[in-house]
C-alpha cells in the first residue's frame, strides 16, 4: 500500500517534470526540471532495490551532467524564445506518431509474457541477503572487468574530446613559456657594464 | 575479247580512282578538307544559273578568268592518258565485234561468274553478245573514247582530272554492263551504275550549290523511274519464275492472257509489266513527265553532257525497250503508251527548246525531243529503226555538245547565245562541224539524220498502233521545230554582229585534243547513215539483227510503199524551219523580239519549261518536306526522344529535384523521419510478422 | 501491487516525452540534448526493472554502463554546442541547417 503510494508519487512527479523539461520557456528551468526528474527516477530505483544505481544516478547525472548543462545554458546567450508557430503545424502529426508509439509500447507491456527459456538464461543471479552494492561489485570486477575498463576509456576519450573541441588559443594573449623562463642563463639575460663615474654608460640601449 | 571490251574501262576507272585518292590524301593529310574548301570557294566564286526572264540574266559556266588557280592533281596526265588509251582499245575491239556479230553472226554468251543461287533463283554475271549488244557497244565505246580524248583538252585547267577520268571510265563500265546484261538484275546493276555515275559527274564541281542540287535532282527523278523498273522486274519474276532473258522470252508467249491483281484491279500481266518497265525508261531517258532533270544536268562539264546526256545514259531506256522487245510485242497497250509518251515528248521538248538562251540547254532539249522520236519508233514496233536513230543520234548529238563545248571554250566559258555572234570568222573549224551536226540533226538529205529520222516518221505512218497517227503528226511537227531551233542556235552563235566585243576579240580555236574528236564525229554524222540504212531500216534487218530484236514483221515492207508526198514531208518541214529561222535571225532580227513581246505569256510559258519544275515543287517537293519536317519534329523529336532517352533523363531530374527537398538540414526533421520509421517497423513486426 | 508493468509504463512515457522533445522543440539545441538524457533515463529504468524482476544482476551492470556513456555523450554534445555557438553565434534550431541538400 505504502509502496504503491510512493510509486505513484515518484512516477507522477518524474513524468510531470519530464514534460516540463520540454515545455518550459526558460532553459534554466528546463535544466532544473531535468534534475527533478532524475531525483525521482532515483527514488524509483531505490524502490526497486537497486540503491547503488540510484545513488550513482544522483551523483553522476545530477551532480555532473545536469550541472554541466546549467553551466552551458548560462554561458551561452540563450534567448527566452517563444514557442514558435512552426511547432504547431507539426503538432498533430507528431502527436499522432507519438501516440502510436506509446500505444504500442503499452500494448507490449500489457500483452507480453516472459519466454519459457529465460529463467535458464540468467547469467548472474542476484545473490540473496547482501547489499546491492556488494552484489554489483562481486560481478563487475570479475566477469565484466573488460566492460568496466572500456567504460573508463570512453570517459577518458570524452574528456580529451571535449577539451580538444573547445580549446581555443587566443592569438593576442601573451602567455608565459615556463620552460623558456626556467632555462634562462645569465649569459643571455645579464650584461655587466663598467660605468665610469660622471660618464654615464653610453652603450647601446 | 568481250571481257576485254567490258572490263578495260573498269580497269581504267580503278586506276584513275587510285590516283585520285592518293592525290587527295597527299593534299589533305588527314586534317579534313577545310582548307581546300575555302580555296576553291574563293576560286569558283558565286555563280548563278539563271531562270531566265525576258531580256535579263547571265549564264556562265563555272570558271571565271581571274580565279585563283589550284595546282593540278598529281598524276593527272597519267590518269587521263591511261584511261583514254584503254577506251580506245575497247572502241577498236567493239567495232571488230560489230562486224563479227552483225555480219558473221557469231553471237555469244560469255559467262563471267556466278552471282547468287538462292532456291529457285539463279543469277549469274554473264555477257550476252548479239547484234543489238554489238551496236550499243560500238556507240558507247566510240563516244566514250572520243569524249575522253576531248576531255584531255577541255578539262586541262581543272585541278581534279584523275577523279573526272575515273568517273568517266566508271560510267562507261556501268553502261557496258547494262548493254551486255543477260539477265534483268545485271541490267538493273548497270542501270543504277549509270545513274550513280551521272550523279557524280553532274555534281563534279561540287563546290557549286547549283551543281549539287542538279545532281540530286537527276538522281531522285531517276529513282522514281527506277522504282517502276524494279517493280517491273519483280513482276517478271513473279510471272516467269526467272530473270534471265532467254527464259523470260521463251515463256513470254504463254503469258499473254494472264492477269495480275494490282491494287484490287485485275490488270493484264504483260501490259502491266511492260508499263512498269517503261516507267524506268521514262526516268532514265527523260521522257515527258520525268524529264525535269535533263536541263539541270547541264551543270556538269560539257564532255559529261556529251557522253551521258546525249549518247549513252539517256539511250539506256531506248535500249532496254529494244532488248525487251519480245515482251513489248505481246503487250499492244503498253506499246501505245510508249508511242504516246514518245510523241508528246518530241513536241514538248522542241517547243521549250525554241526559246532557250543557254547553248547547252538548247542541245539538251533537242536530245529530249530526239529521244521521244526513238520511243515513237519503239512504240510502233520498229525497234531496229529506233536503234538506227539511236546510232546516228549518238554521233551528231555528241558532236553538237562537244562543238558547243568548243564554242564555250573559245568564248572563255560564256554560255549565253545572246552574248555571242559572228563567231564563224574567229572559229571556222568549229563552225563547220557545228553546221554539219545541225544538218544531220534536222535531217538534211544524205546526212545520217536524214535516213534515221525519216525512217521513224515513215514507220509511224504505216503502223497499226492505235496512236500511230498521233505519233506521226507529232514527229512531223517536231521536225519543223527542231529545224527552227537548231538553225537559231547556229545563227545566233556564229552569224550576225558580236554582242560581247571583248569575248569576241579573245575567241580562238580550241586545242587539238578537242578538235580531233569533233572532226571525227562530224565524219560519223555523215557516214553513219547511208551505209547502215539497209541494215537497220531496210531489207537487211532480219539478217543483221536476227533474234536480238523482235520486230513487227511487215513494218519494213510497208515503209517502202508509202506515198511520195509523205516521204518528202519531213524534208519540207526541215526546209520550212530553216527559212523561218533565217528570216527571224538573219534577215529581220526585230521579228522574234516583237513576237515575244506580243505573246508575253506564251513566251514565258515556254521559257520556264511549261512551269513543270514549279508544278512538281508544289505537288511533290513541298509536301514531302512538310511530312519530313513533321516526322522529324513531332515523330522523332516528341514521341521517340520524348518517351525515350530525353524523357527518361528529364524524369530522373524531376524526381531527384523533388527528393532533394527532403534533405532540409534540420535535425528534428531527420529525427522525425527516424521516429516514423521506427514506429512503422514496430507496427509491422507486431501485426504483420507476429500475429502470434 | 506494483509489478513490472508499471515500471515499464513509466519508462515508456518518459521515452515518448523524450522523443517529442527532439522534434517538437523550436527553441534551442540544448532541449534536444536534454531530451536525449530523458530517453536514456527511460532505458535505464527499463533495464533495472527487468533486472530486479528476473533476478539478474546483469541488467544493473548494463544500466551502469549506459549511465557512463550518457555522461560522456552529454559532455561531448555540449562541447560541440559551445564550439558551434562560438562560430555561428546562435543556437536556435532553425539556424542549424548546414546539412541542407
Amino acid at each position: 500500500m505504502i509502496v504503491a503510494l510512493f510509486f505513484y508519487l515518484f512516477a507522477g512527479i518524474c513524468v510531470g517534470s519530464a514534460f516540463m523539461v520540454i515545455a518550459a520557456r526558460n532553459p534554466v528551468h528546463s535544466v532544473l526540471y531535468l534534475i527533478l526528474a532524475f531525483v525521482n527516477a532515483a527514488g524509483l530505483f531505490v524502490m526497486m532495490g537497486a540503491e547503488f544505481l540510484a545513488m550513482i544516478l544522483i551523483v553522476v547525472y545530477v551532480g555532473a551532467v545536469a550541472v554541466l548543462f546549467l553551466f552551458v545554458v548560462m554561458m551561452l546567450d540563450v534567448d527566452f524564445a517563444e514557442l514558435k508557430q512552426g511547432a504547431l503545424q507539426y503538432l498533430p502529426i507528431g502527436m499522432l506518431i507519438g501516440g502510436i508509439f506509446l500505444a504500442e509500447l503499452v500494448l507490449v507491456v500489457g500483452a507480453w509474457a516472459i519466454g519459457s527459456g529465460v529463467p535458464q538464461a540468467i547469467t548472474s543471479p542476484i545473490p540473496a541477503k547482501i547489499p546491492n552494492t556488494e552484489a554489483i561489485g562481486l560481478v563487475l570486477y570479475t566477469r565484466y572487468v573488460y566492460f568496466f575498463q572500456a567504460a573508463g576509456i570512453i570517459l577518458l576519450v570524452a574528456m580529451i574530446g571535449a577539451i580538444v573541441l573547445t580549446l581555443h588559443h587566443r592569438a593576442r594573449v601573451r602567455r608565459q613559456h615556463i620552460g623558456a623562463q626556467v632555462a634562462r642563463t645569465p649569459a643571455a639575460s645579464i650584461e655587466i657594464v663598467k660605468v665610469r663615474p660622471g660618464q654615464g654608460w653610453g652603450g647601446n640601449q | 575479247m568481250y571481257q576485254a571490251i567490258v572490263f578495260l574501262p573498269l580497269l581504267g576507272a580503278i586506276f584513275a580512282g587510285i590516283i585520285a585518292l592518293v592525290g587527295a590524301r597527299a593534299r589533305f593529310p588527314g586534317k579534313g578538307p577545310v582548307a581546300s574548301v575555302e580555296d576553291t570557294a574563293a576560286g569558283h566564286g558565286p555563280h548563278h544559273g539563271a531562270p531566265d526572264v525576258y531580256g535579263g540574266g547571265v549564264i556562265h559556266s563555272s570558271h571565271h578568268e581571274d580565279e585563283a588557280r589550284e595546282p593540278a592533281a598529281a598524276g593527272s596526265r597519267t590518269a587521263e592518258l591511261i584511261t583514254t588509251t584503254l577506251l580506245m582499245i575497247s572502241m577498236v575491239l567493239s567495232w571488230i565485234a560489230l562486224v563479227d556479230v552483225g555480219f558473221a553472226h557469231h553471237d555469244a554468251r560469255v559467262p563471267v561468274f556466278t552471282w547468287m543461287s538462292a532456291g529457285d533463283l539463279k543469277v549469274d554475271w554473264s555477257l550476252r553478245i548479239d547484234t543489238l549488244t554489238a551496236v550499243m557497244l560500238v556507240v558507247v565505246n566510240t563516244i566514250s573514247a572520243f569524249v575522253h580524248l576531248y576531255s584531255i583538252g577541255y578539262m586541262h585547267e581543272d585541278p581534279y582530272r584523275p577523279r573526272f577520268f575515273g568517273y568517266l571510265s566508271m560510267f562507261t563500265f556501268a553502261m557496258l554492263m547494262l548493254v551486255t546484261a543477260d539477265n534483268l538484275v545485271q541490267l538493273f546493276f548497270g542501270w543504277e551504275g549509270v545513274g550513280l555515275a551521272s550523279y557524280l559527274l553532274i555534281g563534279f564541281w561540287y563546290h557549286k550549290p547549283e551543281a549539287n542540287a542538279a545532281a540530286i535532282k537527276a538522281f531522285i527523278v531517276n529513282r522514281v523511274g527506277d522504282f517502276g523498273f524494279a517493280l517491273g522486274i519483280f513482276a517478271v519474276f513473279m510471272l516467269t519464275g526467272a530473270i534471265d532473258l532467254d527464259t523470260v522470252f521463251a515463256q513470254a508467249p504463254s503469258l499473254t492472257g494472264k492477269t495480275i491483281n494490282f491494287f484490287g484491279w485485275q490488270a493484264d500481266a504483260l501490259t502491266l509489266t511492260c508499263l512498269l518497265l517503261f516507267m524506268g525508261a521514262m526516268g532514265k531517258s527523260a521522257q515527258f513527265l520525268l524529264h525535269t532533270w535533263l536541263p539541270d544536268a547541264m551543270e556538269g562539264p560539257t564532255p559529261v553532257s556529251a557522253l551521258i546526256h546525249a549518247a549513252t545514259m539517256v539511250t539506256a531506256g531506248v535500249f532496254m525497250v529494244a532488248r525487251l522487245s519480245p515482251l513489248f510485242e505481246l503487250a499492244p497497250h503498253a506499246q501505245t503508251f510508249v508511242t504516246f509518251i514518245g510523241a508528246t515528248t518530241a513536241v514538248f521538248a522542241a517547243t521549250i527548246g525554241l526559246v532557250q538562251n543557254d547553248i547547252k540547254r538548247i542541245v539538251a532539249y533537242s536530245t529530249c525531243s530526239q529521244l521521244g522520236y526513238m520511243f515513237v519508233a519503239m512504240g510502233v514496233g520498229a525497234y531496229s529503226v529506233g536503234m538506227f536513230h539511236l546510232f546516228t543520234h549518238a554521233f551528231f548529238k555528241a558532236l553538237l555538245f562537244l562543238g558547243s563545248g568548243s564554242v564555250i571554250y573559245a568564248m572563255h566559258h560564256e554560255q549565253d547565245i545572246r552574248n555571242m555572234g559572228g563567231l564563224k570568222d574567229r572559229i571556222p573549224y568549229t563552225y563547220i562541224v557545228m553546221v554539219i551536226g545541225t544538218l544531220a540533226l534536222t535531217g538534211f538529205p544524205l546526212t545520217a539524220g536524214y535516213f534515221s529520222k525519216d525512217a521513224i516518221i515513215e514507220s509511224a505512218y504505216v503502223s497499226h498502233n492505235s496512236l500511230a497517227y498521233y505519233g506521226f503528226a507529232m514527229t512531223v511537227i517536231a521536225a519543223g521545230l527542231t529545224s527552227f531551233y537548231s538553225w537559231r542556235l547556229i545563227f545566233k552563235t556564229f552569224h550576225g554582229e558580236p554582242h560581247d566585243q571583248r569575248h569576241y576579240e579573245a575567241a580562238h580555236e580550241s586545242p587539238l585534243w578537242m578538235l580531233i574528236p569533233i572532226g571525227i564525229l562530224a565524219a560519223g554524222s555523215i557516214l553513219s547513215g547511208f551505209p547502215f540504212k539497209e541494215l537497220f531500216a531496210g531489207h537487211g534487218v532480219e539478217e543483221f539483227f536476227g533474234q536480238s530484236v523482235k520486230m513487227n514483221p511487215h513494218l519494213i515492207e510497208e515503209m517502202h510503199h508509202i506515198p511520195q508526198m509523205i516521204a518528202f514531208l519531213p524534208t519540207v518541214m526541215m526546209a520550212l524551219g530553216f527559212v523561218v529561222s533565217w528570216l527571224f535571225y538573219i534577215r529581220r532580227p526585230y521579228l522574234p523580239v516583237e513576237l515575244a513581246g506580243q505573246h508575253q505569256m506564251l513566251y514565258q510559258f515556254l521559257l520556264n519549261k511549261w512551269y513543270f519544275d514549279e508544278l512538281y515543287d508544289f505537288i511533290f517537293v513541298r509536301p514531302a518536306k512538310r511530312i519530313g519536317y513533321f516526322l522529324w519534329k513531332k515523330g522523332d523529336g516528341f514521341v521517340i526522344d520524348g518517351f525515350g532517352p530525353d524523357g527518361v533523363s528529364a524524369r530522373v531530374l524531376d524526381i531527384t529535384r523533388n527528393v532533394v527537398k527532403i534533405q532540409t538540414g534540420y535535425l528534428y526533421h531527420y529525427a522525425f523521419a527516424m521516429l516514423i520509421g521506427a514506429a512503422g517497423l514496430i507496427t509491422w513486426f507486431m501485426f504483420g510478422l507476429g500475429g502470434q | 501491487m506494483i509489478g513490472l508493468g508499471h515500471y515499464l509504463t513509466v519508462a515508456a512515457i518518459l521515452f515518448t516525452l523524450g522523443i517529442f522533445g527532439i522534434f517538437l522543440n523550436r527553441k534551442n539545441v540544448i532541449i534536444i540534448l536534454m531530451s536525449i538524457e530523458l530517453i536514456l533515463l527511460a532505458v535505464n529504468i527499463n533495464l533495472v526493472a527487468f533486472s530486479t524482476h528476473l533476478g539478474d544482476i546483469v541488467g544493473q551492470i548494463y544500466a551502469l554502463l549506459v549511465l557512463t556513456v550518457a555522461a560522456a555523450e552529454a559532455a561531448i554534445g555540449l562541447a560541440i554546442l559551445v564550439v558551434f555557438y562560438r562560430s555561428r553565434g546562435s543556437i536556435a534550431v532553425e539556424d542549424i541547417n548546414l546539412m541542407k541538400g
